[in-house]
């Protein structure tokens, strides 16, 4: 119990040095406007990567539809928050975006998810894109022009917290009873089955709560840039996503903060470059797959208590 | 105690029929053993019972604690909840997992953790997780394998991995077990321990088991009750004794005119 407590007060104290690390170098002036902007696309792919994650590394099911989800919540929160213009209209938004978005997974999930590795990937595709063009075409969505002078609620330090949020929401989801049941599910389904697992109901669920954080990275994505446009929701999208996933490690929450981190520093360092950029970005992505094909990490896992146990071993030799 | 009544089961595939008319029944805390030559229809016949293929006919009932139960034409996963557990004949472990988290998943559906529970890491998450812990070891602990917790399925030598799979069967707290040639592959050393094993198990969790096996060594030493399949059907049914003297089972393995 009081070991648990130790773990759990070490990762708060990581979370709280990371704010006050930022808010330091803002004051100092190490972090700029431009640097920020960064910063704050970094951590909405990684709240959208982890949520990914969590559906194809964990569960094992190959979705290629986040953008969809994450387009439920843009649209969803920034239609509130446009009608309520404060913090509260925030919450309510970010938790009716969840919720909406929890409803179309479900809704979709059930029937997709008994098809299997690339059909899936077919599938949820066309969820996405089918999400695209409804708000594509709605009078309420304002069509292909999207929405614009959505209030900005949500700065660095809100991203941040939600960052926190959704990782602790996954983490301990994975490291639970469900979790096990939904990665026993992407090490064999037929054993899984035979174990007492309903495979059909993990897969679900794990597939809702990855749209449900997609849903808040949409939210803070709408909030912060003020404007959106359903091309903004597109394939790519949910392939810039998936890059995240692929290059940190299949099943690796840490290698998805390392990978969204490097990739997000990399587009930066890249502005100067001009029309090359996306050029020697695609190259660096090539040179990861061919020298580090399970992805940056693998399946690693930073661990504050395999810390401790190393200490102690230490100090007790 | 008939604990587990089949009655006419039969699955066709297309025009072969892989298992027909099948009725055998298994009584408490009995060791059945099921042989047959290769083709025999061993393997459809368990994955008839525990529901991995539904049977074109034929019923299969359990006596559960609420009375009886029908259990064709249910998923898996429920009728691995009512207490029908089984080993795959080539293994299918979490290989990727852990030891423990192999142990711990075959006890999801008696685990009744909750999913804000788990989330807030309340105080009673832990205790839960603790309790579970320990139950894992103390089960690893009798089949010798306490100090394998830690590593993953796929890094234990190939004795091992079929030990797991019987302790990962065992943890759904079954009241049958099913074990799918579980001496395959191994060597007579090894095979002596399996028997010994499988007595040890029975003694000690009091539970009914049905063995499919091709090592007649294995059969003849634990078997109480054997049945024998050719061509999908029963053709003989006793104590070890009385199918090895039967002149239809004696035709079945070695050809001829019985």
């Amino acid at each position: 119990m009081k070991k648990n407590l130790k773990y759990n007060l070490t990762w708060l104290a990581i979370m709280v040095v990371g704010y006050i690390l930022i808010d330091v170098l803002e004051l100092v002036g190490v972090i700029d406007q431009f640097a920020e902007t960064t910063l704050v696309l970094i951590g909405i792919n990684i709240i959208l990567a982890t949520g990914l994650n969590l559906i194809i590394g964990f569960s094992g099911q190959f979705s290629l539809g986040h953008a969809g989800f994450m387009a439920i919540g843009a649209y969803t929160s920034a239609l509130i928050t446009q009608a309520i213009p404060n913090g509260g209209g925030m919450v309510l938004g970010l938790i009716a975006g969840m919720a909406l978005s929890a409803l179309v997974a479900l809704i979709v999930g059930i029937p997709t998810l008994r098809l299997n590795g690339d059909y899936l990937a077919i599938a949820t595709m066309g969820v996405a894109e089918i999400i695209r063009i409804i708000m594509n075409n709605l009078k309420i969505t304002n069509g292909p022009a999207g929405l614009y002078n959505i209030p900005q609620l949500a700065n660095w330090s809100v991203v941040y917290l939600f960052v926190c949020l959704t990782t602790i929401l996954i983490v301990n989801f994975i490291h639970s009873r469900d979790g096990r049941a939904v990665m026993s599910v992407r090490e064999d389904e037929i054993a899984a089955e035979s174990m007492g697992v309903n495979i059909t109901k993990w897969k679900v669920i794990a597939f809702v709560l990855g749209a449900a954080t997609a849903a808040i990275g949409g939210a803070l994505h709408a909030s912060y840039i003020q404007t959106i446009a359903p091309n903004d929701f597109g394939i790519m999208e949910s392939i810039n996503i998936l890059i995240i996933v692929v290059m940190g490690g299949i099943g690796s929450i840490t290698g998805t903060y390392v990978a969204a981190i490097v990739l997000g520093l990399l587009d930066m360092v890249l502005q100067n470059f001009g029309t090359l950029r996306m050029v020697l970005y695609s190259l660096a992505l090539i040179l990861i797959m061919v020298f580090k094909p399970s992805g940056l990490l693998g399946t690693w896992e930073f661990s504050v208590r395999r810390i401790f146990t190393k200490l102690k071993a230490k100090g007790d030799a | 105690m008939t604990l587990l009544d089949v009655k006419g089961l039969t699955k066709s595939f297309g025009g072969l029929t892989a298992v027909s008319d099948v009725s055998l029944h298994l009584d408490d805390n009995e060791l059945v053993a099921l042989i047959g030559p290769n083709g025999a229809g061993k393997t459809t016949l368990f994955n008839l019972l525990t529901g991995v293929i539904v049977p074109t006919e034929g019923t299969v009932t359990l006596q559960a604690d609420s009375g009886l139960e029908v259990l064709n034409k249910k998923k898996p996963y429920t009728i691995a909840q009512a207490g029908l557990a089984r080993t795959f004949q080539n293994i299918r472990l979490f290989k990727g997992l852990s030891v423990e988290d192999n142990v711990l998943i075959a006890m999801t559906s008696k685990n009744k953790e909750g999913f804000f529970e788990s989330i807030f890491r309340l105080p009673s998450f832990y205790k839960k997780e603790d309790e579970l812990h320990q139950q894992v070891l103390d089960l690893l602990k009798i089949f010798d394998m306490q100090d394998d917790a830690d590593k993953l399925a796929k890094n234990l030598p190939y004795g091992a991995q079929r030990r797991l799979e019987i302790v990962r069967a065992l943890a759904t707290k079954p009241k049958i077990l099913f074990l799918d040639e579980p001496a395959a592959g191994m060597n007579p050393e090894e095979t002596a321990d399996l028997t010994r094993l499988i007595r040890q198990i029975q003694e000690e969790f009091h539970i009914t088991i049905l063995l499919i096996e091709h090592d007649m060594s294995l059969v003849m030493n634990v078997a109480e009750r054997i049945y024998v399949l050719e061509y999908g059907q029963l053709i003989a049914e006793g104590t070890p004794e009385e199918v090895q003297k039967d002149p239809k089972v004696i035709k079945a393995y070695l050809g001829g005119e019985a």
